[in-house]
């Protein structure tokens, strides 16, 4: 019962993290938004695995995890240097 | 003992839900990017803590609460830093925090956020486009009409 109440504010907070990765002005809310969305999926994830007893959904909760916080880093290094493969450092309309 | 565990728990999990739904709401209603990290934050410690706090209580001690604690421990190491490259790279961007240089934030007079700013001048560009005559419409439309002619004349 309070499983289910709890998937259910985790699909409220979902929806209000799309909301705001829709209607975000600048690309960093985006950026925020689709991190705290990837939390929610794990939390959906885990939420989901206990109230249907199959707590193998916990693999895939610890996956996500791990794609989370390189997806986010990903995003942010390329939309400052362009480049995935930039080594850093100097910016690029410096040098 | 089981049920005094499930009790805790459920308690915890109602706690954590309550906590992630008030830091959507302040992802959703911030004005600005980096009050927006601050209720992400929120909902990334106390709410996903919390809630994975309570799961464990459930599970009691076996290979999935080892795995919630990884869970947890992955995302306790990965919110901070994934918070502190998006105020950098914000601020690397140039946008400034609401409330810096003495903006008023509350009441009468308050400095409003990058959207509602947007929003204002579109509403006052749109407003005298309304009230004027359609002449100069029409003539934009003509304008454009002979642009799109130029073109196709060039291309």
């Amino acid at each position: 019962m309070i499983l289910a109440a709890a998937t259910l504010a985790v699909l409220v907070a979902l929806l209000l993290g799309v909301i705001r990765a829709l209607r975000g002005p600048t690309v960093f809310d985006r950026v925020l938004a689709a991190n705290a969305i990837g939390t929610g999926a794990i939390m959906l994830l885990a939420l989901i695995g206990f109230l249907t007893g199959r707590p193998e959904f916990l693999d895939i909760g610890i996956l996500y995890a791990l794609l989370n916080i390189i997806g986010t880093l990903a995003v942010l290094k390329f939309f400052r240097y362009g480049d995935l493969s930039h080594p850093g450092g100097e910016e690029p309309g410096d040098a | 003992m089981s049920a005094l565990s499930e009790v805790i728990g459920s308690m915890l999990i109602a706690v954590g839900a309550f906590f992630y739904v008030v830091g959507a709401i302040g992802i959703y209603r911030m004005p600005d990017v980096f009050t927006r990290m601050h209720a992400a934050g929120i909902s990334d410690t106390a709410g996903a803590g919390l809630l994975i706090a309570g799961m464990m209580f459930l599970a009691g001690f076996s290979l999935v609460a080892v795995k919630l604690a990884i869970i947890m421990g992955v995302i306790l190491f990965t919110s901070p830093i994934a918070t502190h490259a998006l105020a950098q790279a914000a601020l690397h961007e140039g946008l400034e925090p609401v409330g810096v240089g003495n903006k008023i934030l509350i009441g009468p007079g308050a400095h409003p956020g990058p959207e509602k700013i947007g929003k204002a001048t579109t509403k006052k560009t749109r407003k005298p486009a309304k009230r004027a005559a359609r002449k100069p419409a029409k003539s934009k439309a003509t304008k454009r009409k002979t642009a799109s002619a130029k073109r196709r004349t060039r291309s």
